[in-house]
C-alpha cells in the first residue's frame, strides 16, 4: 500500500486569529516496503505530517492517497477505520496511551477495536509481547505496575497488534536506555524485513536513519526541503550542518579522517561496519578477518 | 483543539486591553447589578449602545461576541419562550388555558433576550481582553480584606492560577491521546450514548494518570525553588490602577444614574 501527498497543506485553526500554517505544498511518496526516514527540526511540522498518514487529520489543500482511498478536506469523517487499521501509529511517549487493567486487554485493545473476539485478542497479546522483549508473566499485571522503557514497549506492542501494512513511529526510542533502544530499533528493522512491513520513522538520530533507512524526507518550516536516498543526502555533510541536522558519526568520522590523512574514501561509508571496511581496505597488509570481525559490528 | 474555546483571551492592545484588569472586573460584575435596573426600551437602548461601544473599543471581531452567545442559545430561548407564554396582562392575542401571548409577554420575552446577551456580551469581553492570569491577580486583590477572617486567599489565587495555566495544557494531552486512541481504532462522538460513554474510558484514564503525575511533578519542583505559602509573597506582576481605570469607574456611575433617571 502506498501513500501519496499531492500538494499537501495544513492550516491549524483555519479562519480564527489564532491561525497557522503547519504544512504547505507537500508532495512525498512512501512506496510499499519501504523504510522512510522523517527528518526535521522540532516545529518543522513532523507531527502534523504523520497524522495525515492515516487521516487523524485532513489536508486543508491538498490530497493524501492512502492505498486506494483519496483523503482531502471534504472527506467525511466516518468509515475510516479500514485506514487506521492499515497504517498503525505509535506516537511519541505512547506510554500515556496505556489506561487497561491488564497488560494484554491494552494489548487487545486494538484489535478488538478492529473486530476481533476476546480469545483471538489474548492470542495475540500472547504473540506480541516477546516481540518487544517482554514474557508472557506480564500479561495479568498492570500496566501502571511497570517502569516507563516497559510502559513503552506495552504501547508498541498494543499498535504491532493491529498488524498494520504501514507502521510509523514518533521517535519510538526517546528516552529509552542504549540497549533498549538497540534491541527496539532492530526488532522494527526485523518486521521491515521479515513481513514486508512499510516503515516511516521520525527521528533525530542520523545513525538511525544511516542504518535503516532506504528513504529520507527532510522537513524544515512546513514544506519538505530535500529527500530522496540516505546515501546521497549524507554526501552534503555542509548543507546538513547549515540545518544543524547533523550527519551520521561514521560520515563525520570519515570526514575528518579525510582531511587529517589527505586521502578519500572510495565509497561514502554511511555506518560503522561500512567505515570499518574501507579503513581495513586501505591497510593492504591487514588479514581479511580482521575486516569481517569489524563487520560485525554492525549495528 | 481545533475548536476555539469560548471566552478565550485574544492579545490586542485596545483601550479596553490596556485596563487594569481589576477595573475590568468590578466594572463587569457592576454591569451584571445594574442591568437589573433596566426596565423599559429606553433603558435597554442605552446599556444595547454602550455595550457596543465597549465591543467596538475592543478592536475584536463582533463574530467572537457572537460565538459566545451561541452555546447559550438554547437555554436563552427557553427563558424567552416562557416569559411569552406565561405572561399576562397588556393585549391578549392569544389564549389556550393557563398559556397565553400577551403584548407583556411579547415585551418581556424581548427585554430577557436583552439582558442575557448583553450580559454574555460583556462577560466575553472581559475575558478575551484580560489574561487569565491577570484575572486572577484581580481576584486575589480584590479577595485580600478576607484573609483577616483567614480565608486562604493567597492559595486560592494559586489554585487559580495553576488551573488556568495548565488548561491549554490539558487540552493538548486530550487531544494527543485522542489521536493516539483513535489510531487504536476508537471512534469518538459516534454511535449510541452507551458506545460514547465506553469510548470516553481510554481517553479519561490516561488523563487523570498524567494529570496526577503532572500534580505531583509540579509540588516537587515548587518545593525544589522554594516555595512555602503565599504569605509575604512579592508580585511579579505588579497591577497599576491608571486614570482611564478611573474613567471607567466613573462611567459606569453616569450610566447607573442614567439608568435610574430613564427607568419607569
Amino acid at each position: 500500500m502506498d501513500i501519496t501527498f499531492e500538494k499537501v497543506g495544513y492550516t491549524y485553526q483555519k479562519g480564527t486569529p489564532f491561525e497557522s500554517r503547519a504544512l504547505y505544498d507537500i508532495d512525498l511518496m512512501i512506496k510499499e516496503g519501504s523504510y522512510t526516514a522523517l527528518v526535521g527540526h522540532t516545529g518543522s511540522g513532523k507531527s502534523t505530517l504523520l497524522q495525515h498518514l492515516n487521516a487523524l487529520s485532513k489536508p486543508t489543500e491538498g490530497t493524501v492517497k492512502i492505498g486506494d482511498r483519496v483523503i482531502t478536506s471534504q472527506t467525511d469523517n466516518k468509515n475510516l477505520k479500514n485506514i487506521r487499521k492499515k497504517v498503525g501509529i505509535v506516537f511519541q511517549f505512547p506510554e500515556a496511551q496505556l489506561f487497561e487493567e491488564t497488560i494484554a486487554r491494552d494489548i487487545a485493545f486494538g484489535p478488538k477495536n478492529f473486530g476481533a473476539s476476546e480469545e483471538e485478542g489474548k492470542e495475540i497479546a500472547k504473540r506480541m509481547l516477546p516481540l518487544v522483549g517482554l514474557d508472557e508473566s506480564f500479561m495479568e499485571r498492570s500496566p501502571f505496575d511497570l517502569s516507563g522503557g516497559q510502559m513503552r514497549r506495552v504501547a508498541i506492542a498494543g499498535v504491532l497488534a493491529m498488524d498494520p501494512e504501514v507502521l510509523v513511529l514518533d521517535e519510538p526510542t526517546a528516552g529509552l536506555d542504549p540497549q533498549g533502544r538497540k534491541e527496539m530499533m532492530e526488532m522494527f528493522f526485523g518486521l521491515h524485513q521479515q513481513q514486508n512491513m512499510t516503515i516511516v520513522l521520525v527521528t533525530h538520530q542520523m545513525d538511525d536513519v544511516a542504518n535503516y533507512a532506504d528513504h529520507m524526507i527532510i522537513l524544515e518550516k512546513g514544506t519538505v526541503v530535500k529527500q530522496g536516498e540516505p546515501r546521497e543526502i549524507f554526501q552534503d555533510a555542509e548543507w546538513l550542518e547549515s540545518k544543524q541536522l547533523g550527519v551520521p558519526a561514521a560520515v563525520a568520522f570519515a570526514g575528518r579522517l579525510e582531511k587529517r590523512l589527505n586521502r578519500s574514501f572510495a565509497k561514502l561509508p554511511l555506518t560503522t561496519a561500512e567505515l570499518a571496511e574501507q579503513i581495513a581496505a586501505w591497510l593492504p597488509n591487514l588479514p581479511k578477518q580482521t575486516a569481517q570481525e569489524k563487520g560485525g559490528e554492525d549495528r | 483543539m481545533d475548536k476555539l474555546i469560548f471566552g478565550r483571551y485574544i492579545p490586542g492592545t485596545s483601550w479596553i486591553h490596556r485596563l487594569d484588569p481589576r477595573a475590568k472586573l468590578l466594572a463587569t460584575m457592576f454591569f451584571i447589578i445594574i442591568i437589573f435596573l433596566a426596565n423599559n426600551w429606553q433603558t435597554y437602548l442605552l446599556l444595547l449602545l454602550f455595550t457596543l461601544l465597549a465591543v467596538k473599543l475592543t478592536d475584536i471581531k463582533f463574530s467572537f461576541f457572537i460565538n459566545g452567545v451561541k452555546p447559550m442559545i438554547w437555554l436563552i430561548l427557553f427563558t424567552v419562550v416562557l416569559q411569552v407564554l406565561f405572561t399576562s396582562g397588556g393585549e391578549t392575542y392569544f389564549q389556550w388555558g393557563p398559556i397565553m401571548v400577551t403584548s407583556q409577554g411579547l415585551l418581556n420575552g424581548v427585554f430577557i433576550f436583552c439582558r442575557f446577551v448583553l450580559i454574555i456580551f460583556m462577560s466575553t469581553l472581559l475575558t478575551l481582553t484580560t489574561m487569565p492570569l491577570s484575572l486572577t491577580d484581580a481576584i486575589e486583590y480584590l479577595l485580600r480584606p478576607l484573609t483577616k477572617l483567614k480565608v486562604p486567599v493567597y492559595e486560592i489565587a494559586l489554585m487559580l492560577s495553576i488551573a488556568l495555566r495548565f488548561v491549554p495544557t490539558l487540552m493538548d494531552e486530550t487531544e494527543k491521546i485522542m489521536n493516539a486512541q483513535r489510531a487504536r481504532g476508537v471512534d469518538f462522538g459516534e454511535g449510541n450514548i452507551f458506545q460514547q460513554m465506553k469510548a470516553i474510558v481510554p481517553l479519561l484514564i490516561p488523563l487523570f494518570v498524567s494529570s496526577f503525575n503532572r500534580a505531583e511533578e509540579l509540588a516537587t519542583a515548587m518545593e525544589a525553588r522554594g516555595y512555602q505559602g503565599g504569605e509575604g509573597r512579592t508580585k511579579y506582576r505588579q497591577l497599576h490602577w491608571q486614570t482611564s481605570d478611573t474613567i471607567v469607574m466613573l462611567t459606569f456611575a453616569v450610566l447607573t444614574g442614567a439608568l435610574i433617571f430613564l427607568r419607569n
